[in-house]
């Protein structure tokens, strides 16, 4: 019976070893788990696709107040313009500049266009007189291509009113946004990086945060701690096969968002996926220590939602960054996704080198090593 | 991480090693404010089969836990394989095979990959070639690519046992490895354990079966968390001083609810269609059933006392020490 064992010879270099052994056993698992599979590839394009329907498509209905302040033939041309597109809802028209901002600010109307006394006699003499526009940007996705879609139609309809041919320029005028709750001004650009970010922080963290809790559930871990297998070696070889995972999910987003919604990627290609392997594994590691610290596969969800929740409230994806308080800024300082978003941003649509983003490189490194010290050290070796 | 421990992780083989693999004194272990083992000692040899017997949540897995450095004890400790248990856990864990009361390898991995995996972990050299040599001993090329939670009872404990020894262990810990399995399937897997003690390997096992106690060189009895014998058994058995007669006949219920009540008999226990009647003191015992001996109804005839006799015996004592 003895005779019979092949290849029970020993080698050194266990480290290696053990972490590949780790990580080849979580391969084969997650082949076999058809659900977390199609999760990995359906929840990066499905939200890819929601987000991106919010973003390709214009506003629709977006309900819109007016305050003239001159009664002239422009103002009116520009007030039937926007009543009969169905970009804007048009909703009435305000008397007085407190009506006006009451509205906005009440929700009444996300969106104001304020048509200034001497408009129209400005515009006549060349002197490009600003049309007030007040954006209520708390819903940026939504303002921001309205004002793109206003600047056109007030053209047109300036074309219109003086019988003019559409080629034809039109009066010189401007457009003075007054984006009201959200100073920065969002384009649809913003989204996509930033987007990539929030899928990328949800899928890893809840990938890694059932990991360790899994195998305690299952009553594995009994065999695994009985097993001269460090912590150390666990955790990597429970992340590694995730950073692949991260990676494939980076490229579908990332190219998705080139091809079907036209997202530039200006700066270095190479750089933004090694960032993006280094955000993917930061994240991997904290969802992993949330593994170590919960009781149960129920509790480790909850922990990542939890840490989920400030990532988009406070790391400039849904409020620019600037604009929110100091107590608020510090927070987002350490969150990953604030970090990742700088770097994804600056790379894709204005081409920022590494020197640039070296500030946020180190802070997602040093979360990810105080992620995963925590990690190993509050890894139960034992089942006391 | 960082500890003592680590500098041994990748420790030698306890090359001749040491005659008295296990080794430990005056362990004990609490949840909360149980006890659940209690000042336990335990001696076992190199190449000894050793029996680990006690009824149910007498502490039995915790203590083996203990052993391989699941748990760490609140008092008392020892070696294992001539390691330390409290501080040289990873080397003691290199060279023991545990297999666990409850099957705990991964049912989402096929039997291949499961012992792959543990060849790996184990840093063999071919873990490949040891996995599909373990499969061909156990007999499992048919199922090698069967996911193993799919697998039956028996298979599944044949499975276990295989993943212990893959690694070349010098000493085994198998909790309850046989519960469930068919008798055939029992007796080889018993066959397989004498083989691999002869080969010079160190099992403790732990049982609910008297068969099984009996076929170990050496048993213990634990009854809540409390060591309450030890030795061969031949030697518990005559240590136990228990006198025993069997009765057949009619009415055996109700004379067992009878006896049970006298001065003199300390157990009462249907076995079969007959009636084991124990007491520590023989003439005490031969009074109390007196009485009944002439009854017609009733045979009566003086027996060995059986392992099973001597346990439950011990066990309503224990109930009585301890509860
Ligand atoms: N992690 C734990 N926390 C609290 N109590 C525990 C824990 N593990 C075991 N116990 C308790 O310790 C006692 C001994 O349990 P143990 O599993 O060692 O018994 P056992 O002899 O193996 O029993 P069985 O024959 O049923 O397997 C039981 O009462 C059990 O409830
Ligand atoms: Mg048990």
């Amino acid at each position: 019976m003895n005779g019979g064992r092949a290849g029970a010879g020993e080698r050194d270099g266990g480290f290696l070893r053990r972490t590949w052994a780790m990580l080849v056993k979580e391969l084969l698992q997650l082949r076999r788990d058809r659900i977390t599979f199609a999760t990995m590839i359906l929840i990066p394009l499905m939200q890819l696709l929601l987000f991106g329907y919010a973003i390709n498509t214009n506003p629709r209905n977006l309900p819109a107040i007016v305050l003239m302040q001159e009664e002239s033939d422009v103002g009116r041309a520009i007030l039937t313009a926007m009543r009969n597109t169905a970009y804007f809802s048009f909703v009435r028209q305000a008397r007085t500049e407190a009506e006006f901002d009451r509205l906005i600010a009440d929700g009444t109307a996300q969106f104001g266009v304020e048509i200034p006394a001497n408009f129209e006699r400005a515009l006549r003499r060349g002197e490009r007189p600003a049309l007030l526009v007040a954006a209520d940007a708390t819903d940026p996705v939504a303002t921001g291509s309205a004002l793109a879609a206003l600047n056109g139609l007030v053209r047109t309809a300036l074309r219109r009113e003086r019988g003019l041919p559409d080629e034809a320029p039109p009066a010189s005028f401007e457009i003075r946004t007054h984006a009201r709750y959200n100073p920065a001004a969002v384009t649809q650009l913003n989204i996509v990086p930033g987007l990539l970010g929030i899928i990328l922080t949800m899928t890893m963290l809840i990938f890694t945060a059932l990991s360790v809790t899994r195998e305690r559930e299952r009553g594995t871990m009994e065999s695994l701690l009985a097993m001269p297998i460090r912590p150390v070696e666990i955790m990597l070889g429970k992340i590694l096969p995730y950073v692949g995972v991260g990676f494939i999910q980076a490229a579908i987003i990332v190219g998705a968002g080139t091809l079907v919604f036209g997202v530039p990627i200006v700066g270095n290609l190479a750089l933004l996926a090694a960032l993006s392997t280094l955000f993917i594994a930061t994240n991997l590691s904290i969802g992993y220590t949330f593994s170590t610290v919960a009781q149960n596969q129920l509790q480790a969800v909850q922990m990542a939602f939890m840490f989920f929740l400030p990532n988009i409230l406070l790391s400039g994806f849904m409020f620019p960054f600037a604009g929110m308080p100091r107590w608020a800024q510090w927070i987002g300082e350490v969150l990953p996704l604030t970090h990742y978003l700088r770097i994804t941003r600056g790379i894709m649509l204005k081409g920022t080198d590494l020197a640039t983003l070296q500030y946020d490189t180190l802070m997602l490194a040093a979360a990810m090593l105080v992620a995963m010290t925590i990690a190993v050290l509050r890894f139960r070796q034992t089942l006391d | 991480m960082g500890s003592a421990d680590d500098a041994r992780a990748d420790a030698p083989a306890p090359a001749a090693g040491p005659d008295v693999v296990i080794d430990v004194h005056g362990l004990t272990k609490r949840f909360g404010d149980r006890t659940v083992v209690r000042d336990l000692s335990m001696q076992v040899r190199r190449g000894q089969i050793y029996g680990f017997l006690g009824p149910n949540g007498s502490g039995k897995t915790t203590t083996i836990r203990m052993l391989c450095g699941l748990l760490t004890p609140d008092a008392g400790g020892g070696t294992c394989l001539g390691y330390d248990i409290r501080t040289e856990s990873r080397a003691i864990k290199r060279y023991v095979g545990y297999m666990t009361q409850r099957f705990s390898l991964y049912e989402d991995l096929s039997v291949r990959e499961n012992l792959e995996f543990v060849g790996r972990v184990y840093g063999l050299s071919d873990p490949v070639g040891a996995a599909r040599a373990a499969i061909a001993r156990l007999g499992l090329e048919g199922r090698s690519e069967q996911l193993a939670g799919t697998l039956s009872g028996g298979w599944k404990q044949r499975l276990a046992l295989g993943t212990c020894i893959l690694p070349d262990p010098q000493l085994l810990l198998l909790d309850e490895p046989t519960a469930g399995v068919d008798p055939k399937a029992r007796r080889d897997f018993w066959n397989e354990i004498h083989a691999l003690a002869a080969d010079g390997l160190t099992v403790l096992v732990s049982t609910h079966y008297m068969d099984e106690a009996e076929r170990c060189h050496a048993i213990a009895y634990i009854a809540y968390g409390v060591l309450l014998a030890r030795g061969g058994v031949e030697e518990v058995v005559r240590a136990s001083g228990l006198s025993t007669w069997t009765v057949s006949g009619v009415g055996l219920n109700d004379l067992g609810a009878r006896l049970a009540r006298t001065p003199g008999v300390d157990m009462v226990a249907p076995f079969g269609a007959n009636l084991h009647v124990a007491g520590r003191d023989k003439a005490l015992l031969e009074a109390a059933i007196a009485p009944y001996r002439s009854d017609p109804a009733l045979s009566w005839r003086p027996d060995r006392a059986t392992l099973e006799d001597v346990f439950i015996d011990l066990m309503s004592r224990a109930e009585d020490n301890f509860r």
